[in-house]
C-alpha cells in the first residue's frame, strides 16, 4: 500500500515536470504573445495540480494537506484572471494577435488533430 | 523525485527568464514574470517537502498572493502611453492613436 | 430565503451572505493557523469580526460575492470542467512539441446565453482557464475569445460549456 501511494506520487510529480517543460519550451516556441500565453495557461493548470497533487501524496498528514489544497485553489482561482488581465490589457493597447497564415480562411475545417 | 521535480521547475524558470529578457513586447515579458512567479510557489513547496519542512507552504501562499497582486498591480498603470505597443517592436501591427 | 434577495437589496437579506463569508473566513484562519489555544483562537475572532465590518462598510457582501445556492449544483460542472482542462492540456502539449506549422490562432467573438453577469464571469473564467483558449474581452454578451486552434473555437461555439453555466445559474 505504502509502495503504491509513493509510486503514484512519484509518477504526478514526473508528469507535473514534464508538463512544467513543455509549457517552458512553449513559451519560447510560440510566435506571438497570445499563444504564448497558452502555454502558459498548461503550467498554471494542469501541471501545479499535478505537483502539488502529487505533494499531497507525499504527506497525508491534515493540516499539511489542506494547505496544499489551498494553494491549488488559490492557483486555479488567481490564473485566469491574471491572464484575462493581461490578455485584456494587451488587446485594448494594439497589440494585434498573429492570425491564421499557414491556413486559408475558407474551408478546410479540421485537418489537423 | 522531489529533487528531480525541483531541478525541472528550475529550468522551467529560467526558459521564463530568456523569454522575458528576449522577449520583444513588453506584454511578453510581464507573462514571463507572472509564470516565474507560479513557478515560484510551486518550488517554494517543492523545496519544504524535500528539505522535510512543510512549513514553507505559508510562505508559497504568501508568495502565490504577492504575485497576483503584482501583476494587477502593473497592469492597473496599463492605460498610460508606455504600454501602447510599439510596432516597429515586432512587426503585424496598425497603430492608430 | 435566498431565492428573493436577488431583486430587494435590503438589509435583513445581508445575513445569510454575512454567516457565509464568516464560515469561509473561520476555514482560512483555522487552516492556516495550527496553532488551537485560546489567545490565537480569540484573535483570530477578532480579526474575522473586523474583516466582516470592513466588508460591510464597503458593501460588497452580496449575493455576487457570497453567492449561496451556486455551491450546492457546482460540484457536477466542476467535474466536467477538470476533464475539460486535462483534454485541452494534451492537446496544447501535443502541439507544443509538433511545433509552430501545426497551429492555427484565431481570434472570434462568440455570444454568451447566461442572463446574470455571474454567469457570464464563470463562463469567461471558464474559457481562460482551460489552455488553448482565453476570454480577452466581454461586452454585453459578446466574448471576444483568442484560440490555438481553428478546433478549439468550433468546440466552443458547439456550446456544450455555454449550456453547462446556463444550467447552473437557475
Amino acid at each position: 500500500m505504502d509502495t503504491i501511494v509513493s509510486m503514484a506520487s512519484a509518477l504526478c510529480l514526473l508528469l507535473g515536470s514534464f508538463l512544467c517543460l513543455s509549457g517552458g519550451v512553449g513559451i519560447l516556441r510560440f510566435p506571438d504573445f497570445y499563444t504564448r500565453m497558452h502555454a502558459v495557461g498548461v503550467t498554471d493548470t494542469l501541471a501545479a495540480a499535478m505537483i502539488l497533487i502529487g505533494l499531497m501524496l507525499q504527506n497525508p498528514e491534515g493540516l499539511v494537506m489542506l494547505k496544499l489544497l489551498l494553494i491549488l485553489l488559490m492557483t486555479i482561482f488567481i490564473s485566469p484572471v491574471a491572464s484575462h488581465a493581461l490578455a485584456k490589457a494587451a488587446f485594448k493597447n494594439d497589440l494585434v494577435p498573429l492570425s491564421d497564415s499557414n491556413e486559408n480562411k475558407g474551408g478546410t475545417e479540421s485537418s489537423i488533430s | 523525485m522531489l529533487i528531480a521535480a525541483t531541478i525541472a521547475i528550475l529550468l522551467v524558470m529560467i526558459l521564463g527568464i530568456i523569454r522575458g529578457v528576449v522577449g520583444p513586447t513588453l506584454y511578453d515579458r510581464i507573462l514571463a514574470v507572472n509564470m516565474f512567479g507560479t513557478k515560484t510557489v510551486l518550488l517554494i513547496s517543492l523545496l519544504g517537502f524535500a528539505m522535510g519542512r512543510p512549513d514553507f507552504l505559508d510562505i508559497a501562499i504568501v508568495y502565490a498572493l504577492i504575485n497576483f497582486i503584482s501583476i494587477i498591480g502593473v497592469l492597473h498603470f496599463s492605460d498610460s502611453a508606455v504600454f501602447k505597443h510599439d510596432p516597429h517592436d515586432s512587426g503585424s501591427t496598425n497603430k492608430d492613436a | 430565503m435566498p431565492e428573493n434577495n436577488f431583486s430587494d437589496p435590503d438589509k435583513q437579506s445581508l445575513v445569510p451572505h454575512l454567516i457565509s463569508l464568516f464560515l469561509t473566513l473561520a476555514a482560512f484562519w483555522l487552516i492556516n493557523s495550527g496553532h488551537y489555544t485560546l489567545l490565537i483562537l480569540s484573535l483570530g475572532l477578532t480579526s474575522i469580526a473586523l474583516v466582516l465590518y470592513i466588508a460591510h462598510r464597503m458593501d460588497v457582501v452580496d449575493h455576487e460575492s457570497q453567492p449561496l445556492l451556486i455551491p450546492l449544483r457546482i460540484p457536477r460542472y466542476h467535474l466536467w470542467l477538470i476533464k475539460e482542462i486535462i483534454l485541452a492540456n494534451i492537446s496544447v502539449v501535443k502541439h507544443i512539441w509538433l511545433g509552430n506549422k501545426t497551429i492555427s490562432p484565431v481570434l472570434t467573438t462568440i455570444k454568451a446565453h447566461q442572463k446574470t453577469d455571474m454567469g457570464k464571469v464563470i463562463y469567461a473564467n471558464s474559457i481562460t482557464l482551460t489552455p488553448g483558449t482565453v476570454a480577452v474581452d466581454v461586452v454585453g454578451d459578446q466574448i471576444t475569445v483568442h484560440a490555438l486552434l481553428r478546433q478549439n473555437i468550433e468546440d466552443l461555439q458547439a456550446g456544450e460549456m455555454d449550456r453547462r453555466v446556463c444550467r447552473l445559474e437557475n
